[in-house]
Protein backbone atom coordinates (compact mmCIF):
# COMPACT_ATOMS: atom_id res chain seq x y z
CA UNK A 1 0.00 0.00 0.00
CA UNK A 2 1.47 3.32 -1.04
CA UNK A 3 1.54 5.79 1.79
CA UNK A 4 0.40 8.68 -0.41
CA UNK A 5 -2.98 7.00 -0.80
CA UNK A 6 -3.38 6.11 2.81
CA UNK A 7 -4.46 9.49 4.17
CA UNK A 8 -8.14 8.79 3.57
CA UNK A 9 -7.75 5.25 4.83
CA UNK A 10 -6.08 6.49 7.98
CA UNK A 11 -9.00 8.80 8.78
CA UNK A 12 -11.58 6.17 8.01
CA UNK A 13 -9.68 3.58 10.04
CA UNK A 14 -9.34 5.97 12.95
CA UNK A 15 -13.09 6.65 12.90
CA UNK A 16 -14.03 2.96 12.65
CA UNK A 17 -15.44 3.42 9.15
CA UNK A 18 -13.48 0.68 7.35
CA UNK A 19 -14.87 -2.79 6.82
CA UNK A 20 -12.99 -5.69 8.37
CA UNK A 21 -10.94 -6.58 5.29
CA UNK A 22 -9.71 -3.05 4.62
CA UNK A 23 -9.19 -2.50 8.30
CA UNK A 24 -6.88 -5.51 8.54
CA UNK A 25 -5.04 -4.43 5.40
CA UNK A 26 -4.48 -1.01 6.91
CA UNK A 27 -3.18 -2.53 10.13
CA UNK A 28 -0.64 -4.43 8.03
CA UNK A 29 0.40 -1.15 6.42
CA UNK A 30 0.77 0.48 9.84
CA UNK A 31 3.35 -2.09 10.88
CA UNK A 32 5.69 -0.98 8.14
CA UNK A 33 4.90 2.74 8.00
CA UNK A 34 6.22 4.79 10.93
CA UNK A 35 4.75 7.97 9.42
CA UNK A 36 1.18 6.67 9.45
CA UNK A 37 1.70 5.07 12.85
CA UNK A 38 2.86 8.41 14.29
CA UNK A 39 -0.05 10.28 12.71
CA UNK A 40 -2.47 7.74 14.16
CA UNK A 41 -0.93 8.13 17.65
CA UNK A 42 -1.31 11.88 17.37
CA UNK A 43 -4.98 11.62 16.37
CA UNK A 44 -5.52 9.23 19.24
CA UNK A 45 -3.88 11.66 21.68
CA UNK A 46 -6.26 14.41 20.56
CA UNK A 47 -9.25 12.10 20.91
CA UNK A 48 -8.10 10.91 24.34
CA UNK A 49 -7.82 14.45 25.62
CA UNK A 50 -11.25 15.31 24.17
CA UNK A 51 -12.75 12.33 25.92
CA UNK A 52 -11.14 12.85 29.29
CA UNK A 53 -12.00 16.57 29.36
CA UNK A 54 -15.70 15.96 30.10
CA UNK A 55 -16.85 18.25 27.34
CA UNK A 56 -20.25 16.62 26.95
CA UNK A 57 -22.94 18.97 28.24
CA UNK A 58 -25.94 17.00 29.52
CA UNK A 59 -29.23 18.89 29.80
CA UNK A 60 -29.63 20.57 33.21
CA UNK A 61 -32.48 19.16 35.29
CA UNK A 62 -34.31 22.47 35.28
CA UNK A 63 -34.40 22.39 31.47
CA UNK A 64 -35.84 18.88 31.49
CA UNK A 65 -38.53 20.09 33.86
CA UNK A 66 -39.16 23.21 31.79
CA UNK A 67 -39.56 21.25 28.55
CA UNK A 68 -41.84 18.69 30.21
CA UNK A 69 -43.98 21.39 31.78
CA UNK A 70 -44.50 23.10 28.44
CA UNK A 71 -45.61 19.98 26.57
CA UNK A 72 -48.75 18.57 28.19
CA UNK A 73 -50.37 22.02 28.03
CA UNK A 74 -50.12 21.73 24.26
CA UNK A 75 -51.09 18.11 24.21
CA UNK A 76 -54.34 18.44 26.11
CA UNK A 77 -57.37 20.12 24.63
CA UNK A 78 -58.09 23.52 26.17
CA UNK A 79 -60.11 23.15 29.41
CA UNK A 80 -62.99 20.79 28.67
CA UNK A 81 -66.18 22.79 28.61
CA UNK A 82 -69.14 21.58 30.60
CA UNK A 83 -71.65 22.58 27.98
CA UNK A 84 -72.67 19.88 25.53
CA UNK A 85 -70.44 19.56 22.53
CA UNK A 86 -72.12 19.78 19.17
CA UNK A 87 -72.06 16.56 17.15
CA UNK A 88 -69.59 17.99 14.67
CA UNK A 89 -66.99 18.42 17.44
CA UNK A 90 -67.38 14.81 18.54
CA UNK A 91 -66.87 13.74 14.94
CA UNK A 92 -63.73 15.85 14.75
CA UNK A 93 -62.39 14.23 17.91
CA UNK A 94 -63.17 10.76 16.59
CA UNK A 95 -61.38 11.62 13.35
CA UNK A 96 -58.36 12.90 15.28
CA UNK A 97 -58.19 9.66 17.28
CA UNK A 98 -58.46 7.58 14.12
CA UNK A 99 -55.66 9.56 12.50
CA UNK A 100 -53.50 9.25 15.60
CA UNK A 101 -54.05 5.47 15.65
CA UNK A 102 -53.30 5.25 11.95
CA UNK A 103 -50.07 7.24 12.34
CA UNK A 104 -49.10 5.19 15.35
CA UNK A 105 -49.40 2.00 13.33
CA UNK A 106 -47.56 3.46 10.37
CA UNK A 107 -44.71 4.66 12.53
CA UNK A 108 -43.67 1.13 13.52
CA UNK A 109 -40.85 0.28 11.14
CA UNK A 110 -41.26 -2.79 9.02
CA UNK A 111 -38.44 -5.19 9.83
CA UNK A 112 -38.20 -8.89 9.23
CA UNK A 113 -40.53 -11.36 10.87
CA UNK A 114 -43.35 -10.19 13.08
CA UNK A 115 -42.13 -12.13 16.11
CA UNK A 116 -38.57 -10.87 15.85
CA UNK A 117 -40.02 -7.41 15.37
CA UNK A 118 -42.04 -7.54 18.58
CA UNK A 119 -39.09 -8.94 20.47
CA UNK A 120 -36.82 -6.15 19.26
CA UNK A 121 -39.40 -3.56 20.29
CA UNK A 122 -39.68 -5.15 23.70
CA UNK A 123 -35.91 -4.96 23.98
CA UNK A 124 -35.85 -1.28 23.08
CA UNK A 125 -38.63 -0.57 25.60
CA UNK A 126 -36.66 -2.41 28.27
CA UNK A 127 -33.52 -0.47 27.33
CA UNK A 128 -35.36 2.86 27.70
CA UNK A 129 -36.85 1.76 31.02
CA UNK A 130 -33.44 0.69 32.28
CA UNK A 131 -32.08 4.20 31.68
CA UNK A 132 -34.57 5.77 34.04
CA UNK A 133 -32.93 6.62 37.39
CA UNK A 134 -32.13 3.60 39.53
CA UNK A 135 -33.18 0.98 36.97
CA UNK A 136 -29.97 0.28 35.14
CA UNK A 137 -28.18 -2.18 37.40
CA UNK A 138 -28.91 -4.66 40.16
CA UNK A 139 -25.26 -5.49 40.59
CA UNK A 140 -22.77 -2.76 39.93
CA UNK A 141 -19.32 -4.02 39.16
CA UNK A 142 -16.68 -3.82 36.54
CA UNK A 143 -15.48 -7.28 37.52
CA UNK A 144 -16.84 -10.15 35.44
CA UNK A 145 -16.10 -12.50 38.38
CA UNK A 146 -18.52 -10.53 40.53
CA UNK A 147 -21.23 -10.13 37.91
CA UNK A 148 -21.32 -13.74 36.74
CA UNK A 149 -21.86 -15.43 40.14
CA UNK A 150 -24.48 -12.80 40.98
CA UNK A 151 -26.79 -14.48 38.46
CA UNK A 152 -26.45 -17.89 40.21
CA UNK A 153 -29.81 -19.06 41.49
CA UNK A 154 -31.59 -16.18 39.77
CA UNK A 155 -31.65 -17.75 36.31
CA UNK A 156 -31.97 -21.29 34.99
CA UNK A 157 -28.86 -20.80 32.84
CA UNK A 158 -25.39 -19.33 33.26
CA UNK A 159 -24.87 -16.32 31.00
CA UNK A 160 -21.36 -15.84 29.63
CA UNK A 161 -19.93 -12.63 31.12
CA UNK A 162 -17.00 -11.03 29.33
CA UNK A 163 -15.36 -7.71 30.09
CA UNK A 164 -14.32 -5.69 27.03
CA UNK A 165 -12.65 -2.79 28.85
CA UNK A 166 -9.44 -3.12 26.88
CA UNK A 167 -11.44 -2.88 23.65
CA UNK A 168 -13.18 0.29 24.87
CA UNK A 169 -16.44 -1.28 26.09
CA UNK A 170 -16.06 -1.65 29.87
CA UNK A 171 -18.57 -3.85 31.70
CA UNK A 172 -20.32 -1.76 34.35
CA UNK A 173 -22.89 -4.13 35.83
CA UNK A 174 -25.81 -6.46 35.33
CA UNK A 175 -29.44 -7.00 36.22
CA UNK A 176 -32.31 -9.43 35.84
CA UNK A 177 -34.87 -8.58 33.19
CA UNK A 178 -37.99 -10.12 31.70
CA UNK A 179 -38.15 -10.41 27.92
CA UNK A 180 -40.20 -12.68 25.65
CA UNK A 181 -41.98 -14.19 28.67
CA UNK A 182 -38.86 -15.40 30.42
CA UNK A 183 -36.21 -14.20 32.84
CA UNK A 184 -33.10 -13.09 31.02
CA UNK A 185 -29.69 -11.75 31.92
CA UNK A 186 -29.01 -8.11 31.09
CA UNK A 187 -25.37 -7.03 31.12
CA UNK A 188 -24.58 -3.35 31.01
CA UNK A 189 -21.59 -2.02 29.10
CA UNK A 190 -20.49 1.50 28.51
CA UNK A 191 -18.98 3.26 25.51
CA UNK A 192 -18.08 6.85 26.41
CA UNK A 193 -21.46 8.42 27.28
CA UNK A 194 -23.48 5.57 25.83
CA UNK A 195 -24.86 2.60 27.71
CA UNK A 196 -25.26 -0.74 25.98
CA UNK A 197 -27.71 -3.29 27.32
CA UNK A 198 -26.80 -6.84 26.33
CA UNK A 199 -29.66 -9.30 26.80
CA UNK A 200 -28.82 -13.01 26.93
CA UNK A 201 -30.96 -16.14 27.11
CA UNK A 202 -30.65 -19.78 25.92
CA UNK A 203 -31.19 -20.00 22.18
CA UNK A 204 -34.65 -20.84 20.90
CA UNK A 205 -33.52 -22.27 17.58
CA UNK A 206 -30.19 -24.05 17.52
CA UNK A 207 -27.45 -22.85 15.20
CA UNK A 208 -25.25 -19.79 15.09
CA UNK A 209 -26.57 -16.59 13.53
CA UNK A 210 -24.33 -13.70 12.50
CA UNK A 211 -24.94 -10.22 13.98
CA UNK A 212 -27.74 -8.27 12.30
CA UNK A 213 -28.46 -4.60 12.92
CA UNK A 214 -31.83 -2.86 12.93
CA UNK A 215 -32.97 0.56 14.10
CA UNK A 216 -36.01 1.12 16.26
CA UNK A 217 -37.03 4.55 17.58
CA UNK A 218 -33.52 5.80 17.01
CA UNK A 219 -31.90 2.97 18.94
CA UNK A 220 -29.71 0.42 17.26
CA UNK A 221 -30.39 -3.22 18.02
CA UNK A 222 -27.96 -5.98 17.08
CA UNK A 223 -28.97 -9.61 17.44
CA UNK A 224 -26.99 -12.79 17.00
CA UNK A 225 -26.76 -16.37 18.25
CA UNK A 226 -23.86 -18.56 19.24
CA UNK A 227 -22.57 -20.84 21.99
CA UNK A 228 -26.17 -21.99 22.61
CA UNK A 229 -27.33 -18.47 23.54
CA UNK A 230 -29.36 -15.76 21.84
CA UNK A 231 -27.98 -12.23 22.19
CA UNK A 232 -29.54 -8.80 21.74
CA UNK A 233 -27.45 -5.66 22.19
CA UNK A 234 -29.24 -2.31 22.23
CA UNK A 235 -27.92 1.23 22.52
CA UNK A 236 -28.10 4.74 21.15
CA UNK A 237 -24.49 4.19 20.12
CA UNK A 238 -23.96 4.42 16.35
CA UNK A 239 -24.45 1.23 14.40
CA UNK A 240 -20.81 0.77 13.38
CA UNK A 241 -19.50 0.83 16.94
CA UNK A 242 -22.36 -1.32 18.20
CA UNK A 243 -21.56 -3.73 15.35
CA UNK A 244 -17.96 -3.79 16.51
CA UNK A 245 -19.17 -4.61 20.03
CA UNK A 246 -21.25 -7.50 18.68
CA UNK A 247 -18.34 -8.76 16.60
CA UNK A 248 -16.08 -8.84 19.65
CA UNK A 249 -18.61 -10.90 21.58
CA UNK A 250 -19.66 -13.23 18.79
CA UNK A 251 -16.13 -14.33 17.98
CA UNK B 1 -50.80 16.81 11.15
CA UNK B 2 -50.46 19.16 14.05
CA UNK B 3 -53.66 18.51 15.89
CA UNK B 4 -53.91 19.87 19.39
CA UNK B 5 -56.26 17.10 20.38
CA UNK B 6 -53.66 14.36 20.78
CA UNK B 7 -54.40 11.73 23.37
CA UNK B 8 -52.14 10.99 26.31
CA UNK B 9 -50.74 7.99 24.40
CA UNK B 10 -49.19 10.30 21.87
CA UNK B 11 -47.68 12.44 24.63
CA UNK B 12 -46.26 9.30 26.20
CA UNK B 13 -44.76 8.23 22.92
CA UNK B 14 -43.28 11.69 22.48
CA UNK B 15 -41.67 11.33 25.91
CA UNK B 16 -40.14 7.97 24.96
CA UNK B 17 -39.02 8.89 21.48
CA UNK B 18 -38.05 12.55 21.70
CA UNK B 19 -37.44 13.48 25.33
CA UNK B 20 -35.09 10.49 25.58
CA UNK B 21 -32.65 12.48 23.44
CA UNK B 22 -32.69 15.69 25.46
CA UNK B 23 -29.04 15.35 26.50
CA UNK B 24 -27.89 14.98 22.91
CA UNK B 25 -30.12 17.90 21.92
CA UNK B 26 -28.79 20.21 24.62
CA UNK B 27 -25.18 19.21 24.08
CA UNK B 28 -25.42 20.11 20.38
CA UNK B 29 -27.21 23.43 21.00
CA UNK B 30 -24.83 24.32 23.81
CA UNK B 31 -21.79 23.82 21.60
CA UNK B 32 -23.34 25.57 18.58
CA UNK B 33 -24.40 28.75 20.41
CA UNK B 34 -21.88 28.49 23.28
CA UNK B 35 -24.03 30.21 25.92
CA UNK B 36 -25.97 27.94 28.30
CA UNK B 37 -28.94 30.30 28.61
CA UNK B 38 -29.30 30.66 24.83
CA UNK B 39 -29.02 26.90 24.47
CA UNK B 40 -31.83 26.34 26.96
CA UNK B 41 -34.12 28.75 25.13
CA UNK B 42 -33.30 27.06 21.84
CA UNK B 43 -34.09 23.63 23.25
CA UNK B 44 -37.37 24.86 24.62
CA UNK B 45 -38.32 26.23 21.20
CA UNK B 46 -37.00 23.18 19.32
CA UNK B 47 -38.99 20.81 21.53
CA UNK B 48 -42.19 22.74 21.02
CA UNK B 49 -41.51 22.54 17.29
CA UNK B 50 -40.77 18.84 17.56
CA UNK B 51 -44.02 18.33 19.39
CA UNK B 52 -45.91 20.23 16.76
CA UNK B 53 -44.44 18.18 13.94
CA UNK B 54 -44.38 14.87 15.77
CA UNK B 55 -47.25 13.63 13.59
CA UNK B 56 -44.89 13.81 10.64
CA UNK B 57 -42.26 11.66 12.33
CA UNK B 58 -42.33 8.34 10.49
CA UNK B 59 -40.25 6.24 12.85
CA UNK B 60 -36.54 5.68 12.19
CA UNK B 61 -33.66 7.39 13.94
CA UNK B 62 -35.34 9.60 16.55
CA UNK B 63 -32.07 11.15 17.69
CA UNK B 64 -31.34 12.28 14.14
CA UNK B 65 -34.86 13.65 13.84
CA UNK B 66 -34.53 15.63 17.07
CA UNK B 67 -31.02 16.85 16.29
CA UNK B 68 -32.13 18.10 12.88
CA UNK B 69 -34.76 20.31 14.51
CA UNK B 70 -32.32 21.48 17.20
CA UNK B 71 -29.74 22.28 14.57
CA UNK B 72 -32.17 24.29 12.45
CA UNK B 73 -33.35 26.22 15.49
CA UNK B 74 -29.76 26.90 16.56
CA UNK B 75 -28.68 28.16 13.15
CA UNK B 76 -31.77 30.40 12.86
CA UNK B 77 -30.83 31.84 16.23
CA UNK B 78 -27.25 32.45 15.11
CA UNK B 79 -28.35 34.02 11.82
CA UNK B 80 -30.59 36.39 13.67
CA UNK B 81 -28.40 37.24 16.64
CA UNK B 82 -24.81 36.56 15.65
CA UNK B 83 -24.55 36.48 11.84
CA UNK B 84 -20.80 37.09 12.01
CA UNK B 85 -20.28 33.70 13.63
CA UNK B 86 -21.60 31.95 10.52
CA UNK B 87 -19.23 33.26 7.87
CA UNK B 88 -16.84 30.32 7.77
CA UNK B 89 -18.22 27.42 5.81
CA UNK B 90 -16.75 24.11 4.79
CA UNK B 91 -14.35 24.66 1.97
CA UNK B 92 -13.57 21.49 0.11
CA UNK B 93 -10.94 23.10 -2.05
CA UNK B 94 -8.46 23.44 0.79
CA UNK B 95 -6.50 20.27 1.00
CA UNK B 96 -5.49 18.98 4.39
CA UNK B 97 -2.31 16.97 4.25
CA UNK B 98 -1.26 14.48 6.86
CA UNK B 99 0.77 16.47 9.34
CA UNK B 100 4.42 16.63 8.32
CA UNK B 101 6.00 17.11 11.69
CA UNK B 102 4.75 14.18 13.73
CA UNK B 103 5.66 12.89 17.14
CA UNK B 104 6.29 15.95 19.27
CA UNK B 105 2.68 17.09 19.15
CA UNK B 106 1.30 13.84 20.45
CA UNK B 107 3.11 14.39 23.73
CA UNK B 108 1.97 18.03 23.84
CA UNK B 109 -1.64 17.05 23.32
CA UNK B 110 -1.61 14.55 26.13
CA UNK B 111 -0.89 17.24 28.69
CA UNK B 112 -3.53 19.86 27.78
CA UNK B 113 -6.03 20.52 30.52
CA UNK B 114 -9.74 20.43 29.91
CA UNK B 115 -10.29 24.19 30.20
CA UNK B 116 -7.78 24.76 27.43
CA UNK B 117 -9.49 22.15 25.29
CA UNK B 118 -12.87 23.73 25.94
CA UNK B 119 -11.54 27.16 24.94
CA UNK B 120 -9.89 25.79 21.82
CA UNK B 121 -13.09 24.06 20.73
CA UNK B 122 -15.14 27.18 21.46
CA UNK B 123 -12.81 29.19 19.21
CA UNK B 124 -13.28 26.93 16.18
CA UNK B 125 -15.61 28.09 13.38
CA UNK B 126 -19.10 26.82 14.09
CA UNK B 127 -19.11 24.17 11.34
CA UNK B 128 -15.88 22.68 12.58
CA UNK B 129 -17.07 22.73 16.16
CA UNK B 130 -20.20 20.96 15.04
CA UNK B 131 -18.52 18.01 13.32
CA UNK B 132 -16.14 17.50 16.26
CA UNK B 133 -19.06 17.50 18.70
CA UNK B 134 -21.11 15.10 16.58
CA UNK B 135 -18.24 12.71 15.96
CA UNK B 136 -16.24 12.82 19.20
CA UNK B 137 -18.84 13.67 21.84
CA UNK B 138 -21.99 12.24 20.29
CA UNK B 139 -20.20 9.28 18.68
CA UNK B 140 -22.02 9.56 15.34
CA UNK B 141 -20.78 7.81 12.21
CA UNK B 142 -19.86 9.63 8.97
CA UNK B 143 -23.13 8.44 7.46
CA UNK B 144 -25.20 9.76 10.36
CA UNK B 145 -23.43 13.13 10.30
CA UNK B 146 -23.79 13.36 6.51
CA UNK B 147 -27.54 12.81 6.76
CA UNK B 148 -27.95 15.28 9.60
CA UNK B 149 -25.97 18.01 7.87
CA UNK B 150 -27.30 17.10 4.43
CA UNK B 151 -23.81 17.03 2.92
CA UNK B 152 -21.86 14.23 1.18
CA UNK B 153 -19.84 11.78 3.29
CA UNK B 154 -16.65 12.99 1.61
CA UNK B 155 -17.35 16.50 2.88
CA UNK B 156 -17.90 15.16 6.40
CA UNK B 157 -14.55 13.43 6.19
CA UNK B 158 -12.60 16.40 4.90
CA UNK B 159 -14.39 18.79 7.26
CA UNK B 160 -13.56 16.58 10.20
CA UNK B 161 -9.91 16.38 9.14
CA UNK B 162 -9.66 20.17 8.87
CA UNK B 163 -11.50 20.66 12.16
CA UNK B 164 -9.12 18.31 13.96
CA UNK B 165 -6.12 19.96 12.41
CA UNK B 166 -7.29 23.43 13.47
CA UNK B 167 -8.11 22.21 16.95
CA UNK B 168 -4.67 20.69 17.28
CA UNK B 169 -2.96 23.85 16.02
CA UNK B 170 -4.90 26.02 18.45
CA UNK B 171 -3.98 23.75 21.33
CA UNK B 172 -0.32 23.83 20.41
CA UNK B 173 -0.43 27.64 20.15
CA UNK B 174 -2.18 27.91 23.52
CA UNK B 175 0.38 25.62 25.10
CA UNK B 176 3.21 27.75 23.72
CA UNK B 177 1.62 30.96 25.05
CA UNK B 178 1.12 29.36 28.43
CA UNK B 179 4.76 28.28 28.43
CA UNK B 180 5.90 31.85 27.71
CA UNK B 181 3.77 33.27 30.49
CA UNK B 182 5.28 30.67 32.80
CA UNK B 183 8.80 31.79 31.88
CA UNK B 184 8.13 35.45 32.53
CA UNK B 185 6.97 34.80 36.08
Amino acid sequence: MACENSEHLLRAYFDGELDLVRSLAFEEHLKTCPRCAAELREQQALRDSLRTAHLYEPAPDRLRARVRAALPAQARPQTVSTTRRPLIEWLAIAAAILIAVFLGVKAIPDIGGQKQNLLAEEIVASHIRSLQPGHLMDVESTDQHTVKPWFDGKLDFAPPVVDLATQGFPLVGGRLDYIGRRNVAALVYQRQKHFINLFIWPEEKSGAKLPEVQTIQGYNVVSWSGKAMDYFAVSDLNSSELGQFANLLSR
Amino acid sequence: MQDEKWGSGQTERFEQVVLAHLDAAYNLARWLVRKPQDAEDIIQEAYLRAFKFFGGYQGGDARAWVLKIVRNTSYSFLEKNRPASLVEEFDETIHTAVSEQSGVEGALLQSVDSQMLRDALDELPVNFREVIVLRELEGMSYQEIAELLAIPIGTVMSGLARARKQLKERLIRMRAEEGQRGLRK
